[in-house]
């Protein structure tokens, strides 16, 4: 029996984006988690001027909260300032606040021009990765 | 009233609180088609019980895809799992399960453009559906391992032939691993840092 075969490609432009695969549920009926249709349940209370600058924030930019919920804060901004209390990542943000990326990410534009939350930019991927910095994750890994 | 809705918001527990001395984080990014197990990896080597980041594709999302263009108001949920491993007191690992559509990527701004690098977790049985993912990954240049998981009733191929339909050269590594087992998952991400290791030793010599 011979697998089927692909063809390697090379760093550049995207190419325009291929017929989308189907999205169909697995053939046992079961519900496909990703992709899955659900009607918009929430509405949420984001605030700031709107059509503003959103702040350059990754999945794994950690955010520490620097002050208390101040009186004028949304529920949503101060439910975010109670659980930064600690370094958190805004995916777990996300996750823990039941919201969207997007949405938790114009929450913290907002928290960061009042000065209410610290970002902690999150180490990328360099043309040339630094070693040590592998090296640590390396033995992190090798501890579990 | 004097309970905010805010307040029932369930948060870390205490156990999965990160040091304030957490400084900076990083990520590998684990990808691969419906129910390959990307989750179940993601969940034998977290720290924490995993959990779901969303984002909805709206009309500025689709474009491309005319299943969720209708007129109507429908959104489309996409999930995301996640987990997360602490490096040092000063660094922490999180590791994303993500599907093998492209279309899914730009929701999560940054999401392989920041990532140390990529898992993709294929299976035998359904080998052509990480075709796509590997040439999205080659063309956007985010370095990657290959690792098989090995459901029981899925076709062994020996690693060679697997290398050729695969198309991938021969420093990439290919490796069989079973998600279910932490051990076999921690040695797919070491397998995938020393892969970078090598990769940053050639840039360093270049």
């Amino acid at each position: 029996m011979t697998p089927p075969r692909r063809q390697r490609r090379s760093p550049g432009p995207g190419r325009p984006a291929a017929p989308a695969p189907d999205d169909a549920p697995t053939p046992d009926g079961a519900p496909a988690k990703e992709g899955e249709v659900r009607n918009p349940e929430r509405l949420f209370v984001i605030g700031g001027e709107g059509g503003g600058e959103r702040a350059d924030i990754d999945l794994v930019t950690l955010i520490v909260a620097r002050a208390d919920p101040p009186v004028s804060a949304t529920p949503e901004q101060a439910a975010l300032l109670r659980l930064c209390a600690a370094p958190l990542s805004v995916a777990e943000l996300s996750a823990y606040l039941s919201l969207p990326f997007s949405v938790v990410t114009v929450l913290l534009t907002d928290l960061l021009a009042a000065e209410l939350v610290q970002a902690r930019a999150p180490i990328v991927r360099q043309k040339v990765a630094d070693r040590n910095l592998l090296e640590a994750v390396m033995h992190g890994l090798q501890k579990l | 009233m004097d309970f905010k809705s805010s307040d029932t918001i369930p948060g870390p527990r205490t156990e999965d609180r990160l040091p304030h001395t957490a400084e900076a984080a990083v990520k590998i990014v684990i990808v691969g088609g419906f129910g390959v197990g990307k989750t179940t990896m993601v969940g034998s080597v977290s720290e924490i019980r995993p959990l779901t980041t969303e984002e909805t594709m709206t009309q500025a999302g689709i474009g491309i895809d005319d299943n969720y263009g209708s007129a109507s108001k429908t959104a489309t949920t996409v999930a995301m799992d996640f987990g997360r491993i602490s490096i040092t007191d000063e660094l922490v690992l999180y590791l994303f399960g993500t599907p093998g559509q492209e279309r899914f990527w730009f929701l999560w701004n940054g999401l392989f453009e920041g990532a140390l690098g990529a898992v993709v977790l294929v299976d035998t049985r359904r080998l052509e559906v990480s075709f796509d993912v590997m040439g999205r990954l080659e063309e956007r240049g985010v370095p990657f391992v290959v690792a098989v998981n090995t459901f029981p009733d899925a076709p062994r191929y020996p690693m060679a032939e697997l290398r050729t339909a695969l198309d991938l050269p021969e420093e990439i590594p290919i490796l069989d691993c079973d998600v279910r087992r932490r051990a076999s998952s921690r040695d797919v991400l070491m397998t995938l840092m020393r892969f970078l290791h090598s990769l940053a030793l050639k840039g360093a010599l270049t």
